[in-house]
């Protein structure tokens, strides 16, 4: 009989006893925290890491020694360039074979558009083609295109700005470690300024090294005002402090940058929804948070999306970094099941490089 | 969140539990779900048909065994494949005869090749070395300083100049040889693989310094274009190893499957934290069970090891197998439980557990009236919740801004949690019946399993 079993019971039964669960929960995870690390132990002291630990063969040349165990050296080549010409030649094929799907499919896959995003717009695909409707590949590849246009086009990506406010207006900039957060800001700052908004910048962002100094970098190079704080401070207070001074020099816009974190690192989740409550409560209103994903990013983009709207209503996504080979198909998934719009697109590391999403040069270039 | 593989099986692998070999159609139908579980945790394309393949080979006509369902029995094929495809070379760092051996750090921007340059620097320390970091990203605005703000922190001095990174890197080389520091390590800018004048300036930066080590720093969240981005690192600056980081993240970290098969280089150092600290030697194991979404219970073992006195815990676990568990032990021990985040989180990562439970909710506000429901008990209340007759109910009601009844089903749920928690133990205890019994014991049966499937030396 296994405690889980008996716990079950437990539940299941009428008088539902919280508190038991939470007991059990308890009770299993000192087991755990037990067996574990007397394994753990067991393991540091092992000789093979002992060994490696203090591998000191000083007499050895400088040459670097990587041990090889050739059975798994079968190497891949070419894995991305010898895609790029199947796809082209499946469309030139006179019918659409199983083939010409497994391509399709795989082109949505390298892209990352994901396994379930990608089922999803070919199912209505399938159906045409099998009515008949479409008989050729590239039919088929236009009408793929069309498709996911358009479902790329039910939401505004206009950035928010409320003239009306009379107070500054907040963005939010949030998202994971090194996605571009403070880079983007910086871009931001300069093209608001461009178009005559006055523009705070404050530098939420109080955990990085010298990631106050970077955001002044921009400051100075935008002609944009800096609210800083103490590194390792508050960010609730340092952009609560940022808006207060936008408000007294009535700057239209305050830019907040707030430090990257990963999405199930719960307590930093809880200190970003407490920064967004924060920065609300001034003078000044957040009009807009925007997610900023690095086209890299794999299918855990879907995940950060949707933990960071839990914590802070993300309202756009910015999609940095689209300017290298990863086509960032993730925030399609992104797009299509949480109905967050990517608003901007990154594609450089000068000011002018931050252009407005279109959605038919995306899904274009997701083929190519 | 994705399904995990063993969830995926599940419906696949309903009735084929009474055959005795797997045939062709069954390993068809599985590879599918093997293979969309691989997708999802973002393994290249390419290299996610070499490992199905490899698996088929394996799994057809493999004899259905007796101890193993199907399912779990394809899981431990492509667990194991995994494992073997993830590991099979370590690196082991030999030291420069010549000192300082150099250590250059490449990859795209935004990976974490400063906050890994120096916990790399940090690790070195820690092997009794002396090193010394050189900031040649002059690209990024104050990453040198960045990279000084860190060093300061270690105590490991930051060499840079402003100007030409490559100058930079050679004049850092001589002032390691000048000061006799014996690892140096270069902090790169980051750069796109396609942008040809910048792969050119890695390439010159890695020829002024010579490394013994070029180490290509690649984010676990990465995609498909891991594989991409590995090959050009790899033409431009022969890698010899990778540095996975953000693997405290949630992702599956398909990517550093992906790069592994296709360099053939080994994962050198994973990145684990935010703390400078967090930086350890690769486990191919853990990363196996991670990709096939099986990596939760890791994660949650390696939570609570941060969270709880180990001490204590094991002192509380031997309590309550042994009816001793007071309201006291179990106040200390829900507050270091809530450090680990919510409640229902924790549940959810919980292997094993019915679907019906880790859909019970635990309102948080119910979790914070028990706590004080207890915090107004007095110390001998705690430990002998007997104590509590009607006069005292009253008092604490009040003082936790709850009923009378609220505390009576507290104190009775105690009482009857641990009357089963005792019963619990002896149970257990019955292969040793030592008096104290073997510190383990506190391990439901199936965890203990399928720990030690999942743990066992290998």
């Amino acid at each position: 009989m296994s405690a889980i079993n008996i716990l079950a019971q437990f539940v299941a039964g009428d008088t539902a006893p919280k508190i038991m669960l939470v007991l059990a929960l308890l009770v299993s995870i000192f087991g755990i925290g037990v067996v574990v690390s007397s394994r753990r132990n067991r393991v540091t002291t092992s000789p093979q890491t002992r060994e490696l630990a203090s591998q000191t063969a000083s007499n050895l040349t400088s040459e670097s020694i990587v041990e090889r165990d050739v059975s798994v050296r079968a190497r891949l080549s070419k894995a991305s360039s010898a895609f790029a010409g199947a796809i082209a030649t499946a469309l030139t094929s006179s019918s659409i074979t199983q083939q010409t799907w497994d391509d399709l499919e795989e082109a949505l896959l390298r892209a990352d558009v994901g396994v379930a995003s990608t089922a999803r717009v070919l199912a209505p695909l399938r159906e045409l083609v099998k009515a008949k409707k479409i008989t050729q590949p590239s039919d088929l590849m236009s009408a793929l295109q069309n498709e996911m246009t358009a479902q790329l086009s039910q939401n505004s990506r206009e950035l928010n700005f409320d003239s009306s406010l009379g107070a500054p207006n907040i963005w939010l900039v949030v998202g994971v470690n090194g996605a571009g957060k403070t880079t983007t800001i910086g871009k931001l700052s300069a093209q608001q300024s461009a178009l005559g908004r006055s523009v705070l910048l404050a530098a939420g962002d109080t955990f990085r090294a010298a990631a106050g100094e970077q955001l002044e970098t921009w400051a100075s190079r935008s002609g944009a005002e800096i609210v800083r704080g103490a590194e390792g401070g508050d960010p609730s207070s340092v952009i609560f402090d940022g808006v207060a001074r936008a408000t007294s020099r009535k700057i239209d816009l305050v830019l907040a940058d707030t430090a990257g974190r990963l999405q199930n690192n719960t307590n930093l989740m809880e200190e970003l929804a407490k920064v967004r409550r924060v920065a609300d409560k001034g003078s000044g209103k957040v009009t807009e948070v925007l997610l900023v994903i690095d086209a890299t990013t794999g299918q855990n983009g879907l995940t950060q999306a949707k933990q960071f709207s839990l914590a802070t209503q993300v309202t756009g996504v910015v999609l940095t970094k689209l300017d290298g080979s990863a086509k960032g198909g993730i925030v399609f998934a992104i797009e299509t099941e949480l109905q967050i719009p990517i608003k901007l697109v990154g594609l450089g590391e000068t000011i002018d490089d931050l252009v407005a999403f279109d959605a038919q040069e995306f899904v274009s270039a997701l083929f190519e | 969140m994705f399904e995990t593989l063993s969830d995926r099986l599940g419906g696949v692998l309903k009735g084929l539990r009474n055959r005795g070999r797997l045939t062709q159609q069954d390993v068809t139908e599985v590879l599918a779900e093997v293979r969309t579980a691989l997708l999802e945790a973002d393994v290249n394309v390419t290299v996610v048909r070499d490992v199905v393949e490899r698996i088929r080979s394996q799994a057809v006509g493999a004899t259905v065994s007796t101890a193993l369902n199907p399912g779990q029995q394809i899981i431990k094929i492509v667990n194991d494949e995994l494992v073997s495809m993830l590991g099979g070379e370590t690196l082991k760092i030999m030291y420069a005869s010549q000192p300082p051996t150099v250590v250059l750090m490449a990859g795209l921007q935004g990976s974490g090749k400063t906050t890994s340059a120096a916990k790399l620097a940090s690790w070195f320390k820690s092997q009794g070395r002396q090193p010394m970091l050189v900031g040649a990203d002059l690209q990024r605005p104050a990453a040198v300083e960045q990279l000084r703000v860190l060093g300061a922190q270690l105590n490991i001095p930051v060499f840079s100049v402003p100007g030409d990174p490559v100058k930079t890197a050679r004049l850092g080389l001589a002032e390691a040889k000048s000061f006799g520091r014996d690892v140096l390590i270069v902090d790169t800018a980051g750069r796109l693989a396609i942008d040809e004048e910048m792969m050119q300036q890695v390439k010159d930066i890695s020829k002024a310094v010579n490394p013994n080590y070029t180490f290509l720093v690649v984010d676990a969240m990465t995609g498909q274009d891991a594989v991409a981005v590995a090959q050009a690192f790899d033409a431009t600056l022969s890698i010899d190893g990778v540095v996975l980081t953000k693997l405290d993240g949630d992702a599956r970290g398909g990517a550093a499957l992906s790069v592994k098969h296709v360099l053939g280089k080994p994962i050198a150092f994973a990145a684990t934290g935010e703390k400078l600290d967090a930086f350890e030697q690769f486990h191919p194991d853990r990363m196996a069970s991670r990709i096939l979404g099986m990596g939760d219970m890791l994660t949650l073992i390696e939570q609570a090891e941060k969270v709880f006195e180990k001490d204590k815990a094991e002192e509380a676990a031997a309590k309550m197998l042994e009816g001793e568990f007071t309201l006291a032990d179990f106040l200390e021990q829900l507050q270091q439980l809530k450090k680990m985040g919510s409640l229902q989180g924790i549940m959810g990562m919980m292997p094993g557990v019915p679907k019906e439970m880790k859909n019970a909710e635990i309102p948080d506000d119910q979790v914070r009236r028990t706590e004080a429901i207890i915090f107004s008990m007095t110390a001998q209340e705690r430990a002998n919740p007997e104590l509590i007759n009607g006069s005292r109910r009253v008092r604490i009601s009040k003082g936790s801004g709850t009923s009378v009844a609220d505390v009576n089903r507290l104190v009775k749920q105690f009482t009857e949690m641990k009357k089963m928690m005792k019963q619990m133990g002896q149970k257990s205890g019955r292969g040793g019946k030592s008096a104290k019994g073997p510190k383990g014991s506190a391990m439901p049966d199936e965890l203990a399993a399928a720990l030690s499937s999942r743990l066992g030396p290998r």
